[in-house]
């Protein structure tokens, strides 16, 4: 049972630092550049994708995920000087109409290049298979590991990008107050699109790690895209500490609370209701967790704008 | 009366335009039947009645200023309500469509007593996780069919009137849908009309000038919930059971989709723009499979080159607003 | 009968760790123009939030004409005769002069969950809202949609917002902002010629046009009123010589 929840755990804190990959980027935009990015999630789409094309051509996963992160980030620059550029100076409901229209031409896109059944992206030989993090109890795959291992060491980047070079100062300027950020004379264009090609370079890299473990499909960008905001807006839009802490905190509830809400059930109720109830009511804690935040701290746990 | 219209009087249509859209709406299944084109008798029930969820919507986000990510939720109450209740056999349609609208407006009222004390982006994102909420509920509890829905056996019932038949239920979604739209006439022009788009003009002046403005965004969500779950009932006897599908969050944008095609605040912008939608997702789906690609390209024009819908290139282009 | 027809008593309001607003008490009498200066961020506009309700106070309360309205909400506050009008013109700036001043009439005469009545030939209340209009030098200007008006008749109309009310006490905000001299004189008129017919607190850098229109005057610094009496009583009161007008007030004059 302990170890069961620590896998959980571990499962939790994957998904939670997976989120935060999408979150960071999403909340940069939205604080940076005041901009509401539906097709966030199409941009991780298009990472696993290009991801698992490159590695069928080169059967190599690591150059094949740092292509994918490249060819993102370039997509995402081109897409912020071309549409995004204008598109700040527009509505939100502008922004929402624009950036819902990029889904639909994203999945499309990708169906008539790729075509329609889900491209197969496999766990690479070195890190198949389990290692044992308790002897004969808890056995983890070393790819989730190294998951983990990576969101770690990337959050640990991206937290000393923004709190320790002048380009994050930048950042946090910007989020904070953009106008200002302007007066101060921060050549605030060029780190619109550095911040929005960082975001898709993200993007790519979570769907170059998941792409393994789940199917490389067309609606892989929707799925994620409602949890990826969910948890900057709990976090507090703007805010990098916020979108991490969001996001172990949205991993954790989604996939330990299914074990244990399915659990509880299972003691209540006919398993089958409780394999199907359990996991549901999981995802909509998460969403009444954010209508509760919403409710008593409207700018989220970490407001970053004072 | 200054010739040309305001944001206060741009919304009301002419009584002249009422009465034409009304008798051409009347004949029309009358022509397509003697055309011998009955297809489009039933794809006509089902532009009446997305017309009827997109004006539902075009209240709140046109009108009103509330960019609601999340009337899906309204559409699945009403539908899910007559589709339970249809699981005996068959519902007398004067039980199940007033429930329906209902269940709909309580849903809307509490959503939106929650949902309106935020702004701007939160607003947006706290509809859409609401109708998120709503999606789980669907595709999980197995009294609701999961992910398979609930297929009805026949449409409701209504003495003297057969809804098996297209032409019957094609003038049934007419009178409902005449009935809603005869209200949302009425509501535009009323005092609350004029509020609620004053509210959207300048909220922080209408509280200063003594409206109660939360009230009166949430009179309005309430009733646009309702209508929306009208149209979800009514969608739910034309294709015979409802689906989860009818609660995801891109059932939600395309409406949103629609009330622009149309005229976000205009008050035929729903009529209008389901129509647009219907036609070319029907002439452009017969040449390529790939219809998505074109809408989205649509869109991403509309929203460059007319940011406030295609009604509005009639106009000046006014300068796009921040919300 | 209670002289007072507003009383603060004892008013806090923090943002954070600031103090913006520290046990303010104020007086302001039945009929008089009370004026309320003070250096910038002494909480002026903060005071005047929570007096017309958009803020609400952390203690204290506030009594008009008796009544406590502390935690009454803005509408009925407004229904009460509590109005106000914005440093930063805030209009319909889409709409004419007609529709906005009937717009705050309507609000007066209720009705606005009347979801089904027609009210596009109300004559009522474009009859309420020509009066307004005319009492604020808009007449001339009746049909036409604000964002094509002058500054200053911006101004005048902001004051026509808050006078369609119909209030007891007017909350005017910095009215002569950003207007010319010869606009800030037609202000200074209008306020004038209101004298009598409802009572003021006036917020106001121009000291000038302050002590040319107040009856009386509160010194408000660092959040709280460390004085309050007539224009000779501030103009020679050593603390308030001290405090405030000493040295910034060349440069009050000035602005």
């Amino acid at each position: 049972m302990l170890y069961l929840l620590l896998e959980q755990g571990l499962n939790g804190l994957q998904y939670g630092l997976m989120l935060f990959l999408l979150a960071a980027g999403l909340t940069l935009v939205f604080g940076i550049m005041d901009v509401i990015n539906l097709a966030h999630g199409s941009l991780y789409m298009i990472g696993a994708f290009l991801a698992a094309a490159f590695y069928q051509h080169l059967e190599n996963y690591l150059a094949a995920l740092l292509l994918a992160i490249l060819a993102t980030a370039l997509i995402g620059a081109l897409l912020e000087q071309t549409l995004y550029r204008r598109l700040q100076k527009m509505s939100h409901l502008s922004q929402v109409l624009a950036t819902f229209a990029l889904i639909l031409i994203a999945n499309e896109s990708v169906k008539i290049i790729f075509g329609a059944q889900p491209l197969m992206l496999p766990v690479p030989e070195m890190l198949y298979g389990p290692i044992e993090l308790v002897e004969d109890e808890l056995y983890y795959p070393r790819f989730r590991m190294l998951i983990i291992v990576v969101g770690v060491l990337v959050a640990l980047g991206l937290y000393l990008l923004v709190n320790r070079t002048r380009i994050g100062m930048w950042m946090r300027a910007g989020a904070s107050n953009p106008g200002m950020a302007a007066v101060m004379g921060v050549r605030i264009q060029p780190l619109f699109t550095f911040v929005f090609a960082l975001g898709a370079g993200l993007c790519a890299l979570a769907g170059a790690l998941l792409g393994p473990l789940l199917a490389v499909n067309v609606g892989m960008g929707e799925s994620i895209l409602i949890p990826a905001f969910e948890v900057i807006v709990i976090g507090g839009i703007g805010s990098m500490r916020g979108a991490l802490v969001g996001s172990l905190l949205v991993g954790m509830i989604d996939t330990v609370g299914r074990v244990l809400l399915t659990l509880l059930l299972k003691a209540v109720s006919d398993p089958a209701t409780a394999n199907s109830v359990g996991p549901t009511l999981a995802s909509m804690a998460v969403s009444l967790l954010m209508v509760a935040v919403l409710y008593f701290r409207p700018q989220g746990l970490f407001p970053a704008r004072g | 009366m200054p010739s040309t219209p305001t944001p206060l009087t741009q919304g009301l249509p002419s009584a002249w335009s009422a009465i034409g859209v009304a008798v051409a709406l009347a004949i029309y299944p009358l022509l397509m039947s003697v055309a011998g084109q009955d297809f489009y008798i039933g794809l006509g029930s089902r532009v009446l009645i997305l017309a009827l969820a997109a004006s539902a919507l075009n209240l709140v986000l046109g009108y009103g200023g509330m960019i609601s990510l999340g009337h899906a939720a309204f559409l699945g109450i009403g539908g899910y309500t007559v589709a339970l209740l249809a699981q005996g056999g068959s519902a007398p349609a004067w039980l199940a469509m007033p429930l329906a609208v209902i269940a709909a407006a309580a849903g809307a009222a509490l959503i939106g007593a929650v949902s309106l004390r935020t702004r701007g982006v939160y607003f947006i994102m706290i509809t859409l996780a609401f109708a998120q909420i709503f999606y789980y509920l669907a595709v999980s509890l197995r009294g609701l069919g999961g992910d398979d829905g609930l297929p009805m056996l026949a449409r409701v019932e209504l003495p003297g009137l057969s809804l098996g038949d297209d032409i019957g239920f094609y003038y049934f979604v007419l009178a409902l849908a005449g009935l809603a739209f005869m209200l949302l006439y009425r509501l535009a022009a009323s005092r609350f009309g004029r509020a609620l788009v004053a509210i959207r003009e300048n909220e922080q002046r209408m509280a200063a000038i003594g409206y109660p403005v939360y009230r009166l965004k949430l009179a309005a969500f309430t009733l646009s919930g309702g209508l929306a779950g009208l149209a979800g009932a009514l969608l739910a006897n034309l294709s015979l059971g409802v689906t989860p599908h009818l609660l995801t969050w891109h059932q939600s944008g395309i409406l949103i989709v629609m009330v622009i095609l149309g005229g976000s605040g205009y008050f035929w912008g729903g009529l209008t723009g389901a129509a647009i939608y219907m036609l070319l997702e029907e002439s452009i789906s017969t040449h390529t499979e790939h219809w998505n690609l074109w809408l989205g390209a649509l869109l991403l024009f509309i929203v460059l080159v007319a940011p406030e819908g295609i009604m509005s290139l009639r106009r000046k282009p006014a300068k796009a607003e921040r919300a | 009968m209670n002289p007072a027809l507003l009383q603060a008593q004892g008013l806090v309001k923090r943002f954070g760790g600031l103090l913006a607003t520290d046990h303010c008490n104020l007086e302001v009498a039945r009929g008089e123009i009370h004026a309320l200066i003070g250096p910038n961020g002494a909480g002026k506009t903060t005071l005047l939030a929570q007096l017309s309700g958009e803020l609400a106070p952390d203690s204290g309360r506030i009594l008009f004409d008796g009544k406590d309205i502390t935690r009454l909400p803005i509408h009925k506050r407004v229904a009460a005769g509590v109005a106000r009008s914005f440093q930063i013109t805030k209009l319909f700036e889409r709409l004419s002069v007609r529709e906005n001043l009937a717009l705050a009439v309507q609000a007066r005469s209720g009705h606005s969950f009347d979801l089904l009545g027609a009210v596009a030939d109300e004559a009522a209340l474009d009859q309420g809202a020509a009066e307004i209009a005319a009492r604020v030098g808009l007449g001339d200007v009746f049909e036409q949609v604000v964002a094509t008006l002058s500054h200053g008749r911006q101004r005048q109309l902001e004051l026509g917002m808050a006078l369609a009310c119909g209030p007891r006490l007017l909350l005017l905000d910095e009215p002569m902002a950003g207007t010319d001299p010869e606009e800030s004189r037609q202000m200074g008129k209008l306020i004038l010629s209101l004298r009598g017919h409802c009572t003021f607190i006036l917020v106001e850098h121009d000291m000038d046009a302050v002590f040319r229109l107040a009856d009386r005057v509160s010194v408000l610094v660092a959040g709280s009123v460390i004085a309050s009496g007539t224009v000779d009583e501030i103009r020679s009161d050593p603390q308030v010589i001290a405090a405030y007008l000493g040295d910034d007030h060349d440069a009050g004059a000035a602005a």
